[in-house]
């Protein structure tokens, strides 16, 4: 290898970056696109739940129950004065996503039976899901001790304790932006020169195949990094994410993962005759893995076992393990140290597949 | 400069290079005659290192293609038939990145393509970028790029297809130039009346060597008046 001609490369390279508006855009506003959309859009915690209620009980007990749900902003609260309705009418009709049943025992005095009923519409099983979560706990932080249970559960939430869905999307963004814009960006802007004959230029002179490889990844680890700091920068600003680790093992870690995304993309590029190919394999093979595959999105623990082994594979499952780790539990670099290694391991096994396909096409 | 031994380059069953062997001398400019897909581009490519040979063996700058390829690399100049330049770039910035991969300095590989570009009267588009320039211009400047490390051997693969009378005949005379400063230039064309600028010819059909000779010497043997007549009674094979 050859600094200067790595060097030459590479400036080439940021040319070719600062020249073409559209590469420039996607770099910079995707990821602002992106976060708006995760961050306004798809919230995960549920909010406004219509709650119907229907009070038999007419107590000061009851009154104080939905008093206490109408007071988060988890529930708007409906008291249905009619009896006549039920919960399915309100389902079917969309006027109630849940029904809490208060019968009229409620206001009994202590050590009598307490129990509520509560109907959930479960057509989305996830919204359901949390729904049952919020009541549960507004129950059990009011009632827990008078209510009547077999087991008394007080769960305590770690380093989330609201549920903020921005802790979970901030990190799983930048793993997503990042390893998009690298094995994107590389994979195009080498399958770019075979389409002009440029390569063919490049591989008559003496430059070898690490001149070329590391002179072309050069210019987008450094863009990576960027695009990192300026989604970790919105992230924490207008989301509030929490930042507990070092901004040293946060970079020293995207380093790596960025790596890793770069020779995947330059593997790409070998295979790939031409940009389209060439964006619709660095598009599949990074972005469909990243949300379903890294436990972004998906726990990796409830897949089917074929798929977590598939897991393995992903970049993307090590880097958010690591980033959730620095900034939402303040991991230390050491401790964080395999899934480090996992991801060079994943580098080094695209670049030896990159450089000798790359070698192979010479012939 | 170059010499080949029963060169032979198989795609498949398809035979582009059949048993080819060549003798060519420093400071001499050997033409590459012949129709489409006879075998020219291919045997460029070879001795270039871009395609490896199926058997036989070469020499460029009298050293073996095979073992010493990296020395090889260094001392050849290509022009290939579609120019490899970067249209986004500024023609600066190409024969500066062009150069360095020769590790010249950005300077230097100025100074090395000032002569030409004042040759070719286009300095005035040092500044702009390639896409900007005409088309005539940007061939010349694919011609500067292949030079400026000033290789002793040069491939240049039909550099004159599609370029005006003007900037053909500069080219002739670059080339002419090259060859008389001790450089070994190697052209491949369809453009017979340029077939007389070189000093020895080769005319390929299907792949094998179907004449090899001074321009001259050649029409004096099959008692044709020119080469275009020359070229149409043996390249079509009848």
């Amino acid at each position: 290898m050859n600094l200067k001609r790595v060097n030459g490369i590479a400036l080439k390279e940021y040319n070719h970056i600062i020249r073409d508006p559209r590469t420039l855009l996607i770099l910079i506003l995707m990821p602002i696109l992106q976060l708006t959309i995760f961050g306004y859009a798809m919230r995960f915690e549920i909010r406004h739940v219509k709650l119907a209620v229907r009070d038999y009980s007419h107590s000061p007990a009851s009154q104080d129950l939905i008093r206490k749900f109408g007071a988060t902003e988890y529930f708007t609260v409906q008291v249905l004065n009619s009896y006549s309705v039920t919960p399915q009418m309100l389902f079917n009709t969309r006027q109630a996503h849940a029904v809490l049943t208060i019968p009229p025992s409620f206001a009994a005095e202590k050590g009598t039976d307490r129990s509520l009923q509560l109907l959930i519409d479960a057509s989305d099983a996830n919204a359901a899901q949390l729904v049952l979560t919020y009541c549960q706990e507004i129950i059990a932080s009011e009632y827990g001790p008078d209510l009547r249970r077999v087991l008394d559960v007080r769960p305590k939430l770690l380093y989330n304790p609201d549920l903020k869905s921005a802790y979970f999307f901030v990190p799983g963004l930048i793993a997503t932006i990042l390893v998009m814009i690298c094995a994107l960006l590389t994979s195009i802007s080498i399958a770019r020169e075979k389409e002009l004959g440029t390569l063919e230029q490049l591989l008559v002179s003496p430059v070898t195949v690490s001149d070329i490889l590391a002179g072309k990844i050069a210019p987008y680890v450094v863009l990576a990094l960027v695009d990192a700091f300026l989604i970790l920068g919105i992230g924490m600003l207008l989301f509030r994410v929490p930042f507990l680790g070092s901004f040293a093992a946060f970079l020293f870690y995207t380093l790596i993962y960025v790596v890793a995304a770069l020779c995947l993309g330059l593997m790409v590029s070998t295979i790939a005759k031409t940009q389209q190919v060439a964006m619709m394999m660095a598009l599949g093979m990074t972005l469909l893995p990243t949300l379903m595959l890294s436990g972004f999105i998906f726990p990796i623990r409830s897949m089917p076992w074929i798929l977590q082994q598939v897991t393995y594979i992903v970049p993307a499952r090590y880097f958010l393990l690591i980033i959730r780790g620095i900034m939402i539990k303040g991991n230390t670099t050491l401790e964080l140290w395999h899934s480090g290694a996992a991801l060079a391991a994943i580098s080094c096994v695209a670049l030896l597949v990159a450089a000798r396909r790359f070698k192979l096409k010479l012939q | 400069m170059i010499r080949t031994v029963d060169l032979t380059k198989r795609f498949g069953s398809f035979t582009a290079v059949d048993k080819l062997n060549l003798e060519i001398g420093r400071g001499e400019i050997f033409g590459f005659l012949g129709a489409n897909g006879a075998g020219k581009t291919t045997t460029i490519r070879i001795l270039c290192g871009l395609t490896r040979p199926t058997s036989g063996r070469a020499e460029v700058a009298g050293l073996d293609l095979a073992r010493r390829s990296e020395q090889v690399k260094r001392s050849i100049g290509y022009m290939s038939q579609r120019f490899a330049l970067y249209e986004d770039l500024k023609l600066r910035e190409n024969l500066v990145f062009y150069g360095g991969l020769y590790r010249l300095g950005p300077q230097t590989s100025l100074n090395k393509a000032k002569p030409y570009l004042e040759r070719f009267a286009m300095e005035r588009y040092t500044d702009e970028l390639v896409r900007e320039i005409p088309p005539g211009y940007k061939q010349r400047l694919a011609l500067i790029c292949a030079l400026t490390h000033d290789p002793p051997v040069v491939f240049l693969d039909e550099p004159t297809s599609g370029v005006d009378p003007q900037a053909r005949r500069e080219f002739w005379s670059v080339i002419s130039d090259l060859a008389a400063s001790g450089k070994t230039v190697i052209v491949s064309t369809h453009y017979m009346e340029e077939a007389e600028y070189c000093h020895r010819v080769l005319i390929m059909r299907d792949g094998i060597s179907a004449a090899q000779g001074s321009p001259a010497e050649l029409k004096a043997a099959h008692g044709v008046g020119s080469m275009q007549e020359l070229f149409l009674l043996l390249a079509s094979g009848e």
